[in-house]
């Protein structure tokens, strides 16, 4: 979807057909505020993230407060403000993980990438989350990039899969 | 099912999956079409098998061959040897490790024999995207039997009878809590699944949603039928795609067949259901919590009484269950509240599903009966510690719950013998650590989560937690001292005892049970500060034993922050000015030469 970013100032452009979407969206959920949840996650699965921009529309199209938008926004982690790199790595945190030693793991992606959880690469190619039990805990310590699993991840094994998606060698995840 | 000559069952659950399980589906079933076999085998995508260790899974019915570690290149190797000519492909069978020996099928298996599964009962056995396997399971037998034969008070009578009780973590008897919101008189009643589980490090619910939708559909318009309700939700994590997608899939069905809807089954009875999404708070498995957030606002729990049952969804009396308590509800209907009572202990009745993970060999998902001790558990389902090295503690009851010690480890698995040892049944996370896991750190880490989770509208919970961690963090840097310990002992109850809901008054039971069992290593870190089981990174050194170190170099290659230095064949040496700590030096050195200190 068409947003356009000017990233000194943290400000989006909407274009029209994003803003006709967004309107088309609280329209389908009848304008109720009790389903401002799932609007939000419709909303986020086009655009990848919620700007500020698009919770004052949603504010505005439900006749409710911007604050109460925001508060929902803020208060549920699956919701985001800032948009995910190309690949996003999400980092399984869950105990099973972190007793096979996620901590390490995280803590060289960081490093290697030199972002904290919830930042973008400047080159937008990266960003970092951790999540919790992905359901794979016999394969612990477990790393997503975009929907891969990657299982038993040694802190070696950390470099040699980022540099493969820099290389641009995998465009679209597949198994090494 | 039963049409085909033979059933390929290949595990399509989240683990399975994520180690090519779905490219060896796709391989298989290619294959046999070009052998013009299609017709007589099938090959069926199922559910967890639970044995996630050893993924990805395959069973061929009716001999039960059990094929771990398949890759999607062995599928071949399945059909041409076992399928057309007979013969088991010796080296995908799972090997029994106290012996050596291969084991020919799952019946034999240590994992499988001291396991019942009755909330898993269909889970690796049918296609969870075909209605028609789970109907040929006596599926919706008992739907049919309580709209057809009994009153919602004879059912909530069994229910009770039963015995069961609420698998989410309270254990609250759940044929009381259908009779409460049946007695709520109102215009409009809910029957809401809590699908929202949020214990990190457990996929219990998922499991049984990703491998049998329909036993909990089936149970959720029974719960209808009893409490008088026409609606029904499932408040779903979306971060679970593939259980979503399966129940999409499973309620269109349901409602084509005429089992979902209006005047199910001829009977007049109106039922249908709905999918909420949560949004990754963990509160939101707090009812109260999960109700608000189902209407669409952040979810802050508020004060019980009154219980969801009096007042709940939108203001209406609705009763809500996790989804292992509502996937033992067929059962119950269809065999009898004697039967499921006479599976248990005296006050636990029926099974426990646990998601079992850690440092121990078979990492999966088991079913046992209540009263299985946690040696039995551990050791032979488990099949011990990985690595041989020594059991330490067991977690239970994820962010809510306690570490049991070794002297524990002959508790009988039910709601109060657990919570009588310390810890608590909670909803089925268990983490086995050894040795080399440090308990400060443990603690540390619950208390990251519930900082992180809290909602923070209550001070004890949101202030409280901070200093709880501020103090763990401190003790984990070496800078901790004997009144920290008191403090913490102090503060810890003081946040259970004021906190507003469940998760502040439990979220400090990691810390005092570690304290309690383990007071030892937290007197070590204060004391002498030192970590015994070397993990608090603060107190430790890497270092290289001279006369072990090869001078491979291959450890200065690895280092990410070039701490380490020395000459080709000549010994290395760490300087610890620039060491970060990481770890990856000893993972990789093939000489055990790298130690900590
Ligand atoms: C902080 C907190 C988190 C909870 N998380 C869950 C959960 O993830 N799943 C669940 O079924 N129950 C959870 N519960 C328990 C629910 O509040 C509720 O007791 C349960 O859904 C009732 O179902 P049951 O009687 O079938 O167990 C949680 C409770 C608290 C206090
Ligand atoms: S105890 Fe914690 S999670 Fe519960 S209401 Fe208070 S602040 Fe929120
Ligand atoms: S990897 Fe081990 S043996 Fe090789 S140089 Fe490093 S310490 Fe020495
Ligand atoms: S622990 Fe990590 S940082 Fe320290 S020497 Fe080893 S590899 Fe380098
Ligand atoms: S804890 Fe990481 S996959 Fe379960
Ligand atoms: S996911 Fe395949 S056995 Fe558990």
């Amino acid at each position: 979807m068409e947003i356009t970013r000017d990233l000194k100032n943290h400000k989006v452009q909407l274009s029209e057909n994003a803003i006709a979407l967004v309107k088309k969206i609280c329209r389908r959920f009848n304008y109720q505020e009790g389903e401002l949840i799932n609007i939000l996650h419709a909303v986020q699965s086009q655009f990848g993230y919620l700007p500020a921009e698009i919770q004052e529309l949603i504010a505005k199209e439900l006749d409710i407060s911007v604050a109460k938008v925001y508060g929902v926004v803020t208060f549920y982690s699956f919701f985001t403000m800032k948009p995910k790199g190309k690949y996003p790595i999400s980092l399984c945190m869950g105990t099973a993980c972190y007793v096979r030693g996620a901590e390490n793991i995280l803590n060289e992606i960081k490093r290697q990438l030199n972002i904290d959880e919830g930042e973008t690469t400047p080159d937008g190619l990266f960003s970092l989350s951790s999540l919790r039990c992905v359901g794979a805990c016999g394969l612990a310590p477990v790393l997503l990039v975009g929907e891969k699993v990657y299982g038993r991840v040694a802190q070696a094994d950390v470099r040699k899969i980022i540099s493969e998606y820099k290389a641009g060698c995998l465009t679209h995840p597949t198994k090494e | 099912m039963t049409d085909y000559r033979m059933n390929i069952l290949v595990c399509g659950g989240t683990g399975c999956r994520s180690s090519e399980g779905a490219t060896l589906y796709d391989e298989l079933v290619s294959l046999l079409a070009d052998k013009g076999l299609e017709k007589e085998i099938q090959v069926v995508s199922t559910g967890c098998f639970g044995f996630c260790e050893k993924g990805p899974v395959v069973k061929i019915l009716p001999d039960n061959t059990f094929y771990v570690q398949v890759q999607a290149a062995d599928a071949r190797e399945i059909i041409e040897e076992h399928i057309i000519k007979g013969r088991k492909v010796e080296h995908l069978l799972y090997t029994a490790p106290e012996t050596g020996k291969k084991v020919s099928d799952s019946k034999h298996m240590d994992f499988y024999k001291k396991q019942v599964r009755i909330a898993l009962r269909n889970c690796g056995f049918i296609n969870p995207e075909n209605i028609d396997e789970y109907v040929a399971r006596e599926g919706y037998a008992a739907m049919a039997k309580c709209l057809g034969e009994m009153t919602p008070e004879q059912v909530i009578k069994e229910i009770k009878k039963a015995g069961l009780r609420g698998r989410g973590g309270a254990g609250f008897p759940t044929g009381t809590k259908w009779e409460l919101t049946r007695k709520s008189e109102a215009d409009q009643k809910y029957v809401v699944c809590n699908a929202d589980e949020g214990d990190p490090g457990a996929f219990m619910d998922r499991s049984i949603l990703e491998g049998d939708p329909h036993s909990v559909i089936e149970a959720m318009s029974i719960c209808g039928y009893c409490i008088g309700a026409d609606k029904g939700l499932v408040y779903i994590r979306a971060e679970y795609p593939l259980a979503i997608k399966r129940l999409k899939i499973a309620l269109e069905q349901a409602r084509n067949y005429g089992l979902l809807g209006e005047n199910v089954l001829d009977t007049g009875f109106n039922f249908d259901i709905e999918l909420r999404y949560g949004a990754g708070a963990f509160v939101c498995g707090e009812e109260t919590a999960l109700i608000h957030s189902m209407e669409g606002k952040r979810g802050e729990p508020t004060f019980k009484p009154p219980f969801p049952a009096e007042k709940g969804y939108l203001g209406k009396p609705t009763n809500v269950n996790n989804v292992e308590t509502y996937a033992n509800i067929p059962p119950i209907i269809n065999k009898g509240s004697k039967w499921f009572s006479g599976i248990g202990t005296e006050k636990s009745k029926g099974t426990k599903v646990f998601a079992l993970a850690g440092k121990i060999n078979n990492v999966g998902l088991i079913e046992v009966p209540m009263g299985t001790t946690l040696r039995e558990v551990i050791y032979d389902i488990g099949g011990g510690i990985k690595g041989g090295k020594e059991f330490k503690a067991v977690q239970t009851g994820g962010p809510s719950g306690g570490c049991l010690t070794k002297n524990f480890l002959d508790t009988p698995i039910d709601y109060e013998s657990l919570t009588e040892a310390g810890s608590m049944m909670g909803s089925g996370g268990m983490i086995v650590m050894d040795e080399d896991d440090c308990m400060v750190s443990i603690a540390k880490f619950y208390l990251e989560f519930t900082l992180d989770e809290s909602c923070g509208k209550c001070n004890p919970c949101r202030i409280g937690n901070k200093r709880l961690w501020e103090i763990l963090d401190k003790i984990s840097k070496g800078n901790g001292t004997k009144e920290d310990l008191n403090r913490l002992k102090l503060l810890s109850n003081v946040v259970k005892d004021a906190s507003l809901c469940g998760l502040g008054q439990t979220s400090p039971n990691p810390i005092l049970s570690t304290m309690d069992n383990f007071w030892d290593e937290y007197l070590a870190h204060v004391e002498d500060k030192r970590c015994p089981a070397g993990q608090c990174k603060a107190m430790m050194q890497y270092v290289i034993d001279p006369n072990k170190c090869t001078g491979c170099t291959l450890c200065s290659r690895i280092c990410p922050v070039a701490a380490i230095e020395g000459e080709r064949k000549k010994p290395h040496e760490i300087d610890p000015e620039k060491c970060i700590k990481c770890g990856a030096c000893m993972e990789k050195c093939k000489f055990e030469a790298i130690s900590v200190a």
